[in-house]
């Protein structure tokens, strides 16, 4: 609690037991005269009202100077003052109802103000990644910085348990980081000395000397806190819906509550010729104006997206503003990059196809491998291929594992778009693509498979042929299964890859549909051609991992970007960020927002249902100030706590 | 010209009536606040002077809701 709410809580406690003592107290008995009594226990009570109410009261005066009525304030003042007025006029006597409605809405502020600053530190807490300081080494000495004046290529040291402030490489140190704040992944990720690390991590176990790549404002933890600190300002329809809402809402019922005084007493009076019963009129009219505060819905509506953004945040979803949220909420298309997206978009050795009989013609030879043979195959086309630094060379080498000794390579001649040529141990080597087969005349097999293939002949004998293909993510199936389950219409893939290519993965993965060979500009037509398609209260989804797709990106309805972690374009040209390059990402996000649009609708039905029915009540006078109080903080308390649901873990 | 400033705001709706009363301010092209963050994020209109444009701001807002605060 801070200092207001300290202060306003001693208020309360200061006049319920006033009030309470007032009432057991037995006062009536005192022996003084009637008048003093009366005028006594008046002053009494006002003293008790001013004690609990006295600011409630200076801002609805304040507001009225400053021609701003019908808030808050104004409703709750004009309800206690005239409860306490028609007390006096009827002679009752019972100023108890004034003071106890004045209290029980203090407390249902103090009860907001106190959820709401406790829910917003947990969350905030939640994305507390800023790191505070970086060490550096000076003279043999360790040093605290501020991270920004680190500049780059200083060598810093996290120690464990600290935060990794700053991107880099690791120059010296082994240990495990803690990337859950990043990620959501709970496995720990070992490094060694030169992987690169990302900011925000938590260092586990051992010191690590760090060569910073990064100025701290390029680096990630303060990317992700500039997003995580934007994102509530983009707002969505049904937050701006009850701000205009709140804005016609409370001068209506403030007039409601004035017609409700005058019309049936004068009424009563012209046309009946009955009574005009004031007295009961004005009362229906102030219980009116308590159960119409409009806060249930001001307050639960913000809070809602805001505890949804926070719990996806640590979950590593970082959607950009409650507006996305509620596009996602209604996504019906998804499409997904192939590359990088959907598959790992690095080469792997797939498989090894030998020249022997069983591979046969079709080559889908999975048993009676001669594992020997393979290695043999593998070792000579990594060793043929260790001068090269192409992407498929460096799967080779990959998959060979062990040190390659380039003593043992000799007269390596590279031949441009078909491949390499070399004597390994001084055996002749041809390392290449089918069209290096057919110049140096060899028999090859052809290979039905999706993928790059290379041939291998060694001293002169086609012996078979490596595949290479990226590798399929292994959520990926599971993740399109669970987006046809959430009620999307229709997945697609986009690949610049080729046909063949694509067709298998789409097979894998069973999606709806497929576009192959398309070039970066085709890809984002595709995707008009979509949004052309689809009506007005669908949206549409592109997921990328922000390499070559920033356009596409920024043209879908909601643009998704996986695996950012470092890549800048991509924070800035998608609306929701996952951090982890995991597809099964993708169907999380979107039932985490259905489920806070579910609540944020939930808590509006909830509370209108509860505040008509009661003001209709209030009305015709079934309804007293108690019940009044409860439609009021009650529902309110109510919706904070319906909010706080979207913090809860999604499946 | 964008800046941030912290705020101090306890209900939903006074952050929205400061939003609203700021956008109106002269020197002010756009304004938000974030009632969760507790931030205001100011965009000044070319050539302004921030510094007495938010003294404007501050003075606008503590009229709509006196308990507001803005860190300048």
């Amino acid at each position: 609690m801070n200092k207001k709410q300290k202060k306003m809580l001693t208020r309360i406690i200061i006049s319920a037991v006033m009030l309470i003592l007032i009432n057991v107290l037995p006062v009536d008995k005192l022996p003084a005269p009637e008048l003093i009594m009366t005028i006594g226990k008046l002053i009494f009570y006002i003293i008790i009202y001013v004690i609990i109410g006295y600011d409630i009261l200076r801002k609805a005066f304040k507001g009225i100077l400053n021609r701003r009525v019908f808030d808050e304030n104004f409703l709750m003042a004009v309800a206690t003052v005239g409860a306490f007025a028609l007390a006096i006029i009827t002679k009752s006597g019972d100023y108890n109802e004034a003071v106890a409605v004045m209290l029980f809405y203090q407390t249902g502020e103090l009860f907001q103000s106190y959820a709401v600053g406790k829910s917003r530190r947990n969350i905030s807490e939640l994305m507390d990644i800023r790191p505070d300081y970086a060490n550096i080494e000076k003279d043999g000495t360790i040093e605290k910085v501020d991270p920004s004046e680190v500049v780059i290529g200083t060598i810093i040291v996290v120690n464990p348990g600290e935060k990794v402030p700053i991107d880099g490489v690791v120059e010296d140190g082994i240990s495990s980081l803690n990337t859950s704040a990043l990620t959501g992944e709970s496995v720990p990720r070992d490094v060694k000395p030169g992987d690169e690390i990302i900011s925000g991590c938590i260092n586990l176990n051992g010191v690590l000397r760090i060569r910073t790549t990064k100025d701290f404002g390029e680096s990630t933890v303060s990317k992700i806190l500039e997003l995580v600190e934007n994102s509530s300002s983009n707002k969505s329809r049904s937050e701006n819906f009850i701000s205009r809402f709140a804005r016609v809402y409370t001068p209506v019922v403030c007039y409601l509550a004035l017609a409700l005084f005058i019309i049936p007493p004068v009424f009563n009076v012209f046309i009946l010729h009955n009574p005009a019963d004031i007295s009961i009129w004005l009362y229906r009219a102030l219980t009116f104006l308590v159960v119409s505060c409009p806060c249930a819905l001001v307050i639960s509506i913000p809070l809602t997206f805001f505890a949804a953004i926070g719990g996806a945040g640590r979950e590593g979803i970082l959607v950009k503003g409650s507006n996305y949220l509620e596009a996602l909420s209604k996504a019906k298309y998804v499409v997904f990059d192939k590359t990088g997206t959907l598959t790992q978009g690095v080469f792997q050795v797939n498989d090894i196809h030998c020249s022997c009989d069983k591979c046969g013609e079709f080559c889908g030879c999975e048993h009676g491998h001669n594992e020997n043979e393979d290695k043999r195959i593998l070792e000579y086309a990594a060793l043929a291929e260790i001068a090269s630094s192409h992407p498929i060379s460096n799967s080779l080498k990959l998959a060979y594992g062990k040190a390659l000794d380039i003593s043992r390579v000799t007269d390596i001649e590279e031949i441009s778009g078909h491949g390499i040529k070399a004597r390994v141990d001084g055996i002749p080597v041809a390392v290449g693509n089918a069209r290096l087969m057919e110049r140096e005349g060899y028999e090859y097999k052809k290979c039905n498979h999706p993928g790059t293939i290379v041939h291998v002949a060694i001293d002169g004998k086609y012996e078979g042929h490596i595949l290479i293909s990226d590798v399929i993510k292994a959520q990926s199936a599971k993740a399109i299964a669970e987006l046809k389950n959430l009620g999307i219409k229709k997945n697609v893939m986009l690949t610049g890859d080729d046909k063949v290519i694509a067709e298998h993965t789409a097979k894998e993965i069973k999606i709806d549909e497929f576009h192959a060979n398309l070039l970066p500009a085709d890809k984002v037509s595709r995707v008009e051609e979509l949004l052309s398609k689809k009506n007005d209260k669908e949206t549409l989804c592109f997921v990328g991992d922000g390499i070559n797709d920033a356009p596409v990106l920024t043209r879908a309805d909601i643009g998704i970007a996986m695996g950012a972690m470092g890549s800048d374009a991509a924070i800035e040209a998608a609306d929701v960020v996952l951090m982890d390059d995991d597809p099964i990402n993708v169907p999380k996000a979107i039932r985490l927002a259905k489920r806070a649009l579910r609540i944020v609708y939930e808590n509006i039905g909830f509370a209108l249902l509860i505040k008509i029915g009661c003001l209709m009540l209030a009305a015709i006078g079934l309804a007293n100030m108690w019940l009044a109080i409860f439609a009021d903080v009650g529902v309110m308390v109510l919706c904070v706590l319906n909010a706080m649901r979207a913090l809860i873990k999604v499946r | 010209m964008k800046k941030t400033y912290s705020i101090e705001v306890d209900c939903a709706n006074c952050a929205n009536l400061m939003e609203e009363t700021t956008k109106k301010v002269e020197g002010v092209s756009n304004a938000t606040v974030n009632f969760m963050t507790q931030k205001m994020i100011v965009e000044f209109a070319e050539g302004a002077d921030e510094k007495a444009t938010m003294k404007e701001v501050l003075r606008a807002c503590k009229k709509v809701e006196p308990d507001c605060e803005i860190e300048l």
